[in-house]
């Protein structure tokens, strides 16, 4: 009998109810662990599981196989409550190689279940992970672990027999058969991937029948083999009522770039340059032309950011994105943005700096560039979203400060935020509010145009290229007031600095207030910002059952602060600010409000665990 | 009834600044002779838009009546190409200097051209960096002494022309600030072309490079070291026309005396050929060795960026018709949590 057909009889198999699982997938970047991963949350959301997800893969598209270089792993937390994170400790890991184990085995939890590949246990590959022996044969290591050593090679090419497929076409299925063997320990319904897996190889029928063969073997092995004793269910979340799917959250920043160019009187045009982890926006993109918008596939960073401000001249809503190290490259473009008081948005997604860095993992060490990198007296509106989804909305109101206060707005996200995925709310067309733009069409002094000229919030008008009678010259550099011609006077260039600084700062009145998650006094104030939300939030929340005196206060608007932050921060005893950098929110506000903020940080490309925020509450309301 | 438009004059173009370069720069003529042609096409003022970079002829937009945008050094090919795609009605000029283009916009340079963008970028080639007060350039001739080389450049300098047509572009030609009639003309056919079209212009720095270009320029002398180029004539130079160029028997130029020479044995200019090896030809004609040709060295058709681009969005739109926000959300797997 081959393993996928279905094996006789189902007795003798208990069912465990947990509210929360974390699983993760690792082996080599080559074995499909994104997409097993992927897969996995595909089904649990459609199930109806709070889904987080933090996917972890090498800079180099094929490292050396085998090596622990190469591992590339993904981490989903699925649950029946409502969660933030993609969770702490490992439940289950599935390791399809030797280097995937060595790199990811120190995150499973005692007592948790570890499945390995184990014809991928051989010698070379051993010794390509840096073991100096077989840790599967009686290793202590791993005695606190739950280990199933299932030969998951040998089994797939049982599974694919048949199929006339060649030895490597058969092994490529191994990622399937060990979701399927999870989908078994876990009770998922394998519908969705069947489904996915027959559009997705509609072409290659041979690739598709091995695929969903490989998928039903690592179920049938699930549910025939003796060692898997138990298996689980993880009831559906009691999530706010509505429709719901999947988000990334550059696939969030794309739909609400879609959505403003859709429901605005303005086309977006979105001029990038591929960079990690920034491409996936360009990509999803350059799908949605019917809705507006219009992609730019520009030479470099520098090009990018030129002709987006270019775009705005031209009267579009005018977006780039890119990473840390194209930001530096764009601020002098960025900087013409910022004293032509031109609209547009510039979306960094943060990663490892500096420098190239860690092109794959996250950080939020942008935060001081964004409010800083350019040369000049030159603040900028700064937004950071602090989830997949909230990405949708955080891109929209960063381009409506951007037309309301004719300037350049900054939107942080971070690789976790952008690359991680989380269950959204569909929402209603009719509620999202459209951005409207108010071109200017007539002269506004006398039968004259000044391009200058300001409303009482200080905001100068939008003439669009083309428009007859408004032409008019704008340039970099310093400018009269109202009629906007060169003038190096030194009294207007202090003048319009000020002004243009005002104009920034009166954002804080047009942003909502600073709200808090907890007690509106108290020991400890918490206050983060942009991607750590779930980390910071659920450790906020323990520390708060445990009876502390502690808020939560969880920062999306970086400059201006929230006109109400001050007296936020005044109303606890003491102030922690958790960051993935070494202190830039906290030089911020140690210098703004004089308030000595104790810095937690941690920089090694990966996102907090809720453990670390919560040890370190502990440690501060105990010092 | 038609409406025709209000015939716009030169002074219509002109803008209320103050003009602020040196006395006597070639600039002055390239101004006067773009502020002469652009009434002339028929197109309305508002849709004229000027984008430079920075330098010296980076000021132009200031000085004229239309849309402009004095962008940052070497940048103005990308800021143009963000401005044809939010606006493709607009007639986009790119105005820059050796520096501007060649040096620190190199690459934006290249790939606009490449793109074939619909947009005119006129050079303003004075081999000098003028604004910054006198270095070098990269098309300052080998061995320049000038404040940054003391001991003369011993870098190669680039030649413009070879450049664009390096990057194949569409349209290339040069012309002389001085020489005003031969300018508008040129200036008139750049305007006309669908596509980027590169115009170099012999500029005067009479401050920091003065007589770099009076070889080409000077009444008397120009004659015998200039070639005006003719579609489909052949190449006939000197004071009384008696000098002509023809390929020797290896391919390359040569400079002939026309006495007992048939004019059908001479080189004869095809501005539409396909294959750009004659432009690349004519471009490597350099003087003192050969007469420099003056007008268009190449004047071919291929798609448009910027017409390419809103071509893919109307199809999108008329494919897949206008965007259906409720159909994008709810794309992919999607689930009901019931109250």
């Amino acid at each position: 009998m081959s393993v996928a057909d279905t094996p006789a009889s189902s007795e003798g198999r208990r069912k465990e109810a947990l509210d929360t699982v974390v699983i993760r997938f690792c082996g080599d970047s080559g074995d499909g662990m994104q997409l097993a991963g992927t897969q996995f949350t595909n089904v649990s959301a459609v199930f109806g599981n709070d889904v987080s997800t933090l996917p972890d893969f090498p800079a180099e598209i094929r490292a050396p196989i085998g090596t622990v270089a190469g591992v590339s792993g993904f981490q989903i937390c699925f649950s029946s409550k409502d969660i933030f994170t993609p969770g702490d400790e490992v439940d289950t890991l599935v390791a399809m190689n030797p280097a995937a184990l060595k790199s990811n085995v120190a995150d499973l939890k005692r007592g948790g279940t570890l499945i390995v590949n184990e014809d991928a246990f051989e010698a070379s590959n051993l010794k390509k992970a840096g073991y100096d022996h077989n840790p599967l044969e009686g290793d202590e290591a791993l005695a606190a672990y739950r280990v199933h050593k299932v030969p998951m090679t040998r089994l797939t090419r049982d599974s694919v027999e048949g199929l006339g497929l060649s030895q490597s076409e058969a092994d490529r299925s191994k990622n399937f058969f060990a979701l399927g063997l999870v989908y078994w320990l876990y009770d998922r319904d394998s519908k969705p991937t069947v489904d996915w897996v027959q559009t997705k190889f509609a072409k290659k029928p041979e690739i598709a029948e091995a695929n969903i063969r490989a998928l039903k073997g690592g179920s049938n092995f699930g549910f025939s083999t003796e060692a898997f004793t138990v298996h689980y269910e993880v009831p559906p979340a009691k999530l706010a009522p509505g429709k719901y799917r999947k988000i990334t959250g550059n696939e969030a920043v794309a739909m609400g770039l879609a959505t403003a160019a859709r429901l605005s009187n303005a086309d977006v045009v979105f001029s990038g340059y591929p960079i990690t982890p920034a491409s996936d926006i360009l990509h999803e993109l350059s799908k949605f032309k019917h809705f507006g918008v219009t992609t730019f596939q520009a030479e470099d960073e520098i090009a990018a950011m030129a002709a987006t401000c270019g775009a705005a001249f031209g009267g579009a809503m005018a977006v780039t994105a890119s990473s840390g190290p194209g930001i530096c490259l764009k601020g002098e473009a960025m900087g013409l943005g910022m004293i032509t008081e031109l609209p547009m948005v510039i979306i960094d997604v943060q990663r490892g700096g500096p420098s190239t860095g860690l092109p794959t993992k996250t950080e939020q060490s942008d935060l001081l560039l964004a409010l800083f990198g350019r040369n000049g007296e030159s603040p900028l509106p700064v937004i950071a979203p602090q989830t997949p989804g909230d990405c949708f909305w955080a891109i929209q109101e960063a381009m409506r400060i951007a037309v309301e206060f004719m300037t350049p707005v900054l939107l942080l996200s971070d690789g976790y935020i952008a690359n991680g995925a989380e269950p959204w709310m569909v929402p209603n067309v009719s509620d999202i509010e459209p951005i409207t733009v108010d071109f200017l069409t007539e002269p506004n002094v006398d039968d004259e145009f000044h391009p200058y000229l300001r409303d009482e919030r200080l905001v100068r008008p939008w003439a669009r290229a083309g428009t007859p009678g408004l032409e008019h010259r704008v340039g970099g550099l310093e400018k009269k007031d109202g009629t906007g011609n060169v003038e190096y006077s030194p009294e207007n260039h202090q003048h319009m600095s000020d002004i243009r600084a005002r104009k920034i700062a009166n954002v804080a009145d047009f942003i909502p207030e600073q709200e808090v998650d907890g007690p509106v006094s108290g020991d400890l104030l918490v206050l983060s910002w942009g991607g750590t939300f779930g980390s910071c939030r659920t450790a906020v929340r323990q520390a708060q059952e445990d009876g502390k005196s502690v808020t939560h206060a969880h920062l999306r608007y970086l400059n201006p602060f929230p006109r109400n932050l001050e007296s936020i921060i005044r109303s606890y005893k003491k102030v922690l600010i958790p960051e993935l950098n070494l202190g830039q929110l906290s030089l911020i506000i140690r210098s703004t409000y004089l308030v000595d903020a104790i810095s937690f940080n941690k920089i090694q490309g990966k996102p907090f665990k809720v453990v670390e925020v919560l040890n370190k509450i502990n440690d501060v309301l105990n010092s | 009834m038609s409406t025709l438009l209000p015939q716009l004059t030169a002074k219509d173009f002109a803008s209320d600044q103050e003009i602020r370069w040196c006395p006597r720069c070639g600039d002055y003529s390239i101004l006067a002779q773009m502020k002469k042609v652009l009434p002339e096409l028929g197109i309305p003022r508002e849709q004229f838009c000027f984008v430079s970079g920075i330098g010296c002829s980076s000021r132009f937009p200031y000085y004229m009546d239309t849309y402009g945008f004095h962008s940052i050094h070497g940048r103005a090919p990308a800021v143009a190409t963000g401005v044809k795609l939010a606006n493709p009605e607009l007639q986009v000029w790119v105005i820059t200097g050796d520096g501007d283009s060649l040096s620190i916009g190199g690459n934006h340079l290249m790939h606009a051209i490449r793109r074939n963008l619909d947009i005119n970028i006129i050079l303003f080639n004075n081999q000098i960096y003028g604004l910054t007060k006198g270095q070098y350039s990269p098309t300052s001739p080998l061995g320049s002494k000038t404040k940054s080389t003391p001991y003369g450049s011993v870098d190669n300098p680039l030649n413009p022309l070879s450049v664009a047509i390096g990057c194949e572009a569409t349209f290339v030609a040069r012309s002389v600030d001085v020489d005003t009639r031969h300018l508008a003309a040129t200036l008139r056919r750049a305007a006309h072309h669908k596509g980027t079209s590169f115009v170099e212009v012999y500029q005067d720095c009479n401050v920091f490079n003065s007589g770099a270009f009076y070889y080409a320029s000077k009444k008397g002398e120009k004659e015998d070291n200039i070639i005006y180029l003719e579609h489909g004539k052949p190449l006939i130079f000197g004071k009384k026309r008696d000098k002509g160029v023809r390929l020797n028997a290896h391919g390359r130029p040569e400079v002939v005396e026309l006495s007992g020479i048939s004019e059908d044995d001479l080189l004869f200019h095809d501005e539409e050929a396909e294959d750009p090896s004659l432009a690349f030809l004519l471009a490597q004609m350099r003087h003192p060795e050969f007469p420099e040709p003056l007008g268009v060295l190449r004047n071919v058709s291929r798609t448009v960026y910027d017409e390419a681009v809103r071509d893919q969005v109307a199809h999108a739109r008329e494919t897949l018709g206008e965007g259906d926000l409720e159909k994008l959300f709810n794309s992919g797997d999607t689930w009901v949590v019931e109250p």
